[in-house]
């Protein structure tokens, strides 16, 4: 008897299939820009300084250990934690309108999100996504039975957002659906909307009552200025801009470089008013999904983040690493688009390498592109044309910028 | 006044909230917060210098408070000095880690050759999960998706979470006679008779040692009965490993079962197995939550179909595990930094001080009353003390002792400083 009759073999991921070629491909100088973690000036993995000095204090203090956490996560790093995203002074907070709840990274934060709103919402239970967005997004909520539809985001003639495509969406759906927003640094486009655009967004979110999921992968990480990448949400937030309850989903995994620690947060803003009894019943509820699942979620990078956000020195330097990864990113961005339109007058324009933010830069380049990319010139990214900006250095640039010359050269040929 | 009334603590269970409903949104309920939570919290307000603590499951030392094992702490400090990136591992863990379990527990580090021989045919399908909790809800989940049966068979009485994850993730927890509480014994011909009457193909949960709450393990002899019972109905094992080295003090003896079913699965008798298992108890790494499932699967080609499915269901959860305490089991693996004996020496001295603090408070219980000697025979972190909860609840009232209502103690929590203030109250309440 077979005990798993129906069982059949996936396919690999597609981004783990990429890692391997890469990691196969003898070629010497061969770039990796596939990766969704920093690299510094030098192509390797870092640890940010704030978080190996906070290592060593959170290790040698007399009353570490490797007990379990509450069920609700370790509260000096969700007291802080949300304070980062809201800001020191949000008066959410001061409200006591915020529940918060560790999560493993910001995976853990979406999927708990949809396990709440799939049990207790009684609206339209339709989830927006931005066209493209993160892969793992739409399986986050089709693996628990949640319908997945999505609104335009970018618009590829003009290497631009489709602010009016947006727009109709959230006026076109249904009252009281469900949003999903990245709060900064869009995976995969690496563009966000401007001040304005927010501005218009969450007034229309508002006027359909529409519930909002804010994915915060990358607050500080983009612009370097925590309070700069948090601007979406503090503004729907601080002026109560959208009444309705605002999910917020928080990972530290790329601003503290923790990638692997799954360190992250939801917190739920059940709404403007403050309402003590149903932020106890909401906490309850979340406990009771986390206890069923994991029974309480991992110590060692809560502890990490609390010690640095708690300690004003580790802060500082923490804020000081975030301009360090920021600056050179933006430095790779604006190299890598003068080179293109500068030097080599490569056809097109590149301008908008250098409006993107955050890690990936949406290159525009066609799966054929990316192809003869990786076959001709040993450079890997995804065939969506989504290149790791992390992955470029002033020993890299160069290359990059005259292989992607080559190729667009070798594919508009036809037309000229 | 330092007393706690349980009623303070149940009555929160019972307050329902009313007009939690936002509009649009179903009623919000506040749901019963954890039991042995809330008698944490409880303990914590205890103002009685005399308090113990009996309900957390990780181990007190012999001054009441938590503890490092010291190997652990020396791998800390060799990773801190060695890590240069703290990088995503893959969905499944790292392929490191994976391998050290399955030699660890299947091969039993070198022996177990029934167990090698899956290893080395590729029959083995280890993910790294969240504990001991998550390897559970990552089976169960799995079991809903693939397996022919919902129904899932769970001793009575079982960890009080078994039962939530497997609700929560869609199987049919329904319990098989264990332990016979006005005995204070293991009910063997009950137990058989009640796995005797359920389905076939049902899933059957097995604990591995050091059976959660009881402390009452079956013996070598009594395991080959449910195994065969297992082989005649076709039922699935799944296997539940939380306190491998608590029972005997060497996680190498602890693993008889597993080695049984090893061999009937080269024998061919039964085709495939899971297993649950964590490093939260016996490294102490409980917050860290390291540990794994494995699936013992029919061929190497099964394997990589169920691998694929893993990555499947996971992904979509949290991506991928946590990586400090995977790393610390790595380096403590690591034969050049030779931590291995110093942790199963750690874990000797552990258990060792358990068994001394078991014994002792045997010696001062009032035997003349009530018969103890169920507690000589347990094993593990707990004691099932068999006590009522009327009598568990005048322990806490009237003598601030903190322990869960089905009489289950966390001996841990018991001292040189506090073993005899803690059997004269169990005395007194049992004379009333």
């Amino acid at each position: 008897m077979s005990y798993f009759p129906t069982i059949k073999e996936l396919p690999p991921d597609p981004l783990f299939g990429l890692k391997a070629r890469y990691n196969a491909d003898p070629r010497t100088e061969k770039v990796d820009l596939g990766i969704g973690a920093y690299r510094d000036n030098s192509g390797k993995p870092w640890i940010l300084p704030a978080v190996k000095q906070a290592e060593a204090k959170l290790i040698g203090s007399a009353d570490y250990n490797h007990e379990y956490l509450s069920i609700s996560g370790f509260e000096p790093f969700l007291k802080q934690a949300a304070k980062v995203i809201l800001g020191d002074n949000s008066k959410a907070l001061s409200e006591n309108r915020v529940v918060s709840q560790q999560s493993l990274s910001g995976t853990g934060a979406l999927h708990v999100a949809g396990v709440f709103l799939k049990e207790f919402y009684n609206g339209q239970k339709t989830i927006y996504l931005s066209k493209p967005t993160w892969a793992n997004h739409k399986q986050i909520f089709e693996n628990l039975g949640l319908e997945v539809a999505n609104y335009p985001y970018w618009n590829n003639d003009t290497k631009s957002l489709d602010l009016k495509g947006f727009l109709d969406t959230i006026k076109s759906a249904p009252t009281g659906s469900i949003f999903l927003l990245h709060a900064c640094a869009h995976n995969p486009t690496g563009l966000d909307p401007t001040q304005d655009e927010w501005k218009q967004l969450l007034h229309e979110l508002d006027i359909k009552k529409h519930v909002v999921i804010f994915d915060s992968a990358y607050q500080g990480f983009a612009s370097g200025n925590l309070e700069k990448d948090a601007f979406s949400i503090r503004y729907a937030i601080d002026q109560s801009i959208i009444k309705t309850p605002i999910v917020i989903c928080q990972s530290f995994a790329k601003n503290c470089g923790m990638y692997g620690e799954r360190v992250g947060a939801i917190h739920i803003i059940p709404g403007v008013e403050p309402n003590e009894s149903l932020n106890k019943a909401i906490k309850s509820q979340l406990n009771k999904i986390i206890r069923s699942e994991i029974s309480n979620p991992p110590a060692y990078g809560s502890k990490i983040v609390s010690t640095i956000l708690n300690d004003p020195t580790l802060r500082k330097q923490w804020e000081d690493d975030l301009v360090t990864m920021s600056s050179r990113i933006i430095k790779m961005r604006y190299k890598l688009r003068d080179l293109l339109s500068g030097e080599l007058q490569t056809p097109g324009n590149w301008d908008h390498i250098t409006n993107q933010t955050g890690m990936f830069s949406f290159t525009g380049l066609t799966p054929d592109m990316v192809g003869r990319l990786e076959k001709v010139h040993a450079i890997y990214l995804v065939s969506s044309g989504r290149a790791s900006v992390a992955g470029l250095n002033d020993n890299n640039v160069e290359k990059v910028a005259k292989a992607i010359d080559e190729v667009v050269r070798f594919y508009s040929k036809p037309k000229l | 006044m330092y007393r706690t009334s349980l009623r303070q603590i149940t009555s929160k269970r019972q307050f329902s909230i009313l007009n939690n409903k936002l509009n649009k949104w179903n009623e919000i309920p506040l749901a019963p917060p954890d039991k042995i939570l809330g008698i944490s919290e409880a303990f914590v307000k205890d103002t009685n210098t005399k308090k113990i603590n009996l309900g957390v499951g990780a181990y007190r030392d012999n001054n009441g408070r938590p503890i490092i094992f010291p190997a652990v702490k020396e791998a800390e400090k060799i990773l801190y000095g060695l890590e240069t990136e703290k990088e995503y591992t893959p969905i499944i863990g790292s392929k490191k880690y994976q391998n050290i379990v399955k030699n660890f527990i299947f091969n039993n580090s070198n022996k177990d050759p029934n167990g090698k021989k899956l290893i080395d045919e590729g029959r083995i399908v280890t993910s790294q999960t969240i504990s001991g909790t998550g390897s559970l809800r990552v089976i169960a989940d799995f079991l809903n998706r693939f397996y022919s049966s919902k129904k899932i068979l769970v001793p009575k009485p079982t960890w009080a979470n078994h039962v939530a994850v497997f609700n929560d993730a869609g199987l049919q927890p329904e319990f098989y006679n264990y332990y016979d509480k006005s005995a204070n014994d293991l009910e063997f011909e009950s137990l058989k008779s009640s796995l005797l009457s359920q389905p076939k193909e049902s899933i059957v949960l097995l604990h591995a040692c050091c059976h959660n709450p009881t402390g009452l393990d079956l013996t070598p002899e009594q395991q080959d009965e449910v195994l065969q019972i297992i082989q005649d109905k076709s039922f699935y094992p799944l296997v539940d490993m939380a306190y491998q080295g608590f029972a005997s003090g060497d996680p190498y003896k602890d693993i008889g079962f597993i080695r049984k079913l090893n061999s009937l699965v080269v024998d061919g008798k039964i085709n495939s197995y899971a297993l649950c298992q964590s490093f939260a108890k016996n490294m102490g790494l409980y917050g860290e939550r390291t540990g794994s499932i494995s699936i013992i699967t029919e061929s190497a080609d099964h394997s990589k179909a169920i691998e694929s499915q893993l990555k499947k269901l996971i992904r979509p959860i949290y991506s991928s595990p946590p990586i400090h305490g995977s790393k610390i089991v790595e380096v403590i693996f690591d034969e050049q930094y030779q931590l291995l004996p110093k942790w199963l020496g750690d874990l000797d001295a552990v258990v060792g001080r358990l068994n001394t603090v078991r014994s002792k408070l045997y010696e001062n219980l009032d035997k003349s009353s009530y018969n103890w000697d169920h507690l000589l025979k347990q094993r593990g972190m707990f004691v099932y003390t068999g006590l009522t909860s009327e009598q568990v609840i005048k322990l806490r009232n009237d003598y601030s002792v903190y322990a869960t209502e089905d009489g289950r103690f966390s001996i841990s929590g018991i001292n040189d400083g506090n073993v005899e203030y803690l059997a004269n109250a169990i005395n007194e309440v049992i004379k009333k």
